[in-house]
């Protein structure tokens, strides 16, 4: 969990760092903490999870990644969490989840993403996933992404 | 940022595909972390931060910081989605797109045609955040809470 001097580091960092020499620094005469201590608080919030890394965050498009699919498949229950642990092993899935079913519009419980320059390139890998499923996959799909309507991240308010 | 149009600016050489390589996670946290990382990459501080500056006006980042885990904070992150008629489908955006709430939203093809992920600073804030989105543009939201996460690691190179 967090206190609240976390949570204002969260909220003065969550747009991205300062673009400046001393960031850290920058942040801390913003809050009026420590340079030390905002650094000590980072530390300990990689460590425990809340901050999953600090780094660039690319746009999948401007970087050659154009076909983004979202593979999902109808798999039995009983079998999903064992499978679900071989298709989310594989190199080219970059999320792998069990989900609920949304009956009736929704008959999928495993989503795994997968990346590609091209449809044909996204369809080979959802080809090696249905291999891998083999006969406990009962129905499946790939939805594409053709727009970004929204990419801001985490927002929590100041 | 439609699919089919081509980046502008970009990734102009080398470098930035280091900066993109290399960068995606391990900033160092110290007194010049851009020094270091720039040292590493064999470039100077301040050309690190001109190249970065550049990729975020560019678009080619979206940011440069830390990615939070919202669920390590006492928070919850689901995905969700509708189906918007496409005559209403840019005022749809909008009304989702204005909710804080809502990190990130796609368009994708399927009757249900916008994606979206709810990452809220508690666990009630996401059946509010659904309920006021259903309020706003009168469709149903189905959500669609991980019951189990296999493996997350988003990282991609560049393929340009």
């Amino acid at each position: 969990m967090i206190d609240d001097i976390d949570r204002a580091l969260i909220v003065a960092t969550q747009g991205g760092l300062p673009l400046v020499p001393r960031p850290y620094h920058a942040i801390a005469e913003q809050l009026g903490l420590s340079a030390d201590e905002v650094m000590h608080r980072l530390r300990a919030m990689l460590e425990s999870g809340v901050i999953r890394r600090i780094g660039a965050v690319p746009n999948h498009y401007a970087i050659g990644w154009t076909a983004n699919g979202m593979t999902v498949w109808d798999v039995a229950d009983e079998r999903v969490d064992e499978l679900g642990a071989k298709i989310g092993a594989l190199d080219f899935v970059t999320h792998c989840y069990r989900r609920p079913r949304a009956l009736p519009t929704w008959p999928y419980n495993l989503f795994a993403m997968v990346h590609g320059a091209s449809r044909d390139e996204c369809s080979a890998k959802a080809a090696e996933i249905r291999a891998l499923l083999g006969d406990a996959c009962r129905a499946s799909d790939i939805l594409y992404s053709t727009r970004i309507l929204k990419k801001t991240g985490l927002r929590i308010g100041s | 940022m439609r699919e089919s149009a081509a980046p502008q600016g970009g990734l102009n050489d080398a470098i930035d595909r280091q900066i993109l390589a290399r960068m995606q996670g391990d900033f160092p946290i110290c007194e010049r972390p851009y020094a270091e990382a720039a040292a590493q990459l064999g470039i100077a501080e301040d050309e690190l931060l001109q190249r970065l500056e550049r990729l975020l006006a560019d678009k080619v980042l979206t940011r440069f910081g830390p990615m939070f885990q919202v669920e390590a904070m006492g928070g919850a992150f689901v995905l969700a989605a509708l189906a918007a008629p496409e005559a209403r489908y840019d005022e749809v955006t909008a009304l989702v797109n204005a909710l804080p709430q809502v990190a990130h939203n796609y368009r994708r093809e399927h009757t249900l045609n916008m994606w979206f992920v709810l990452a809220t600073e508690t666990p009630d804030g996401i059946a509010e955040a659904i309920a006021r989105i259903e309020r706003d543009t009168g469709l149903t939201v189905h959500a669609f809470p991980k019951e189990r996460e296999f493996f997350v690691e988003m990282k991609l190179e560049a393929r340009l």
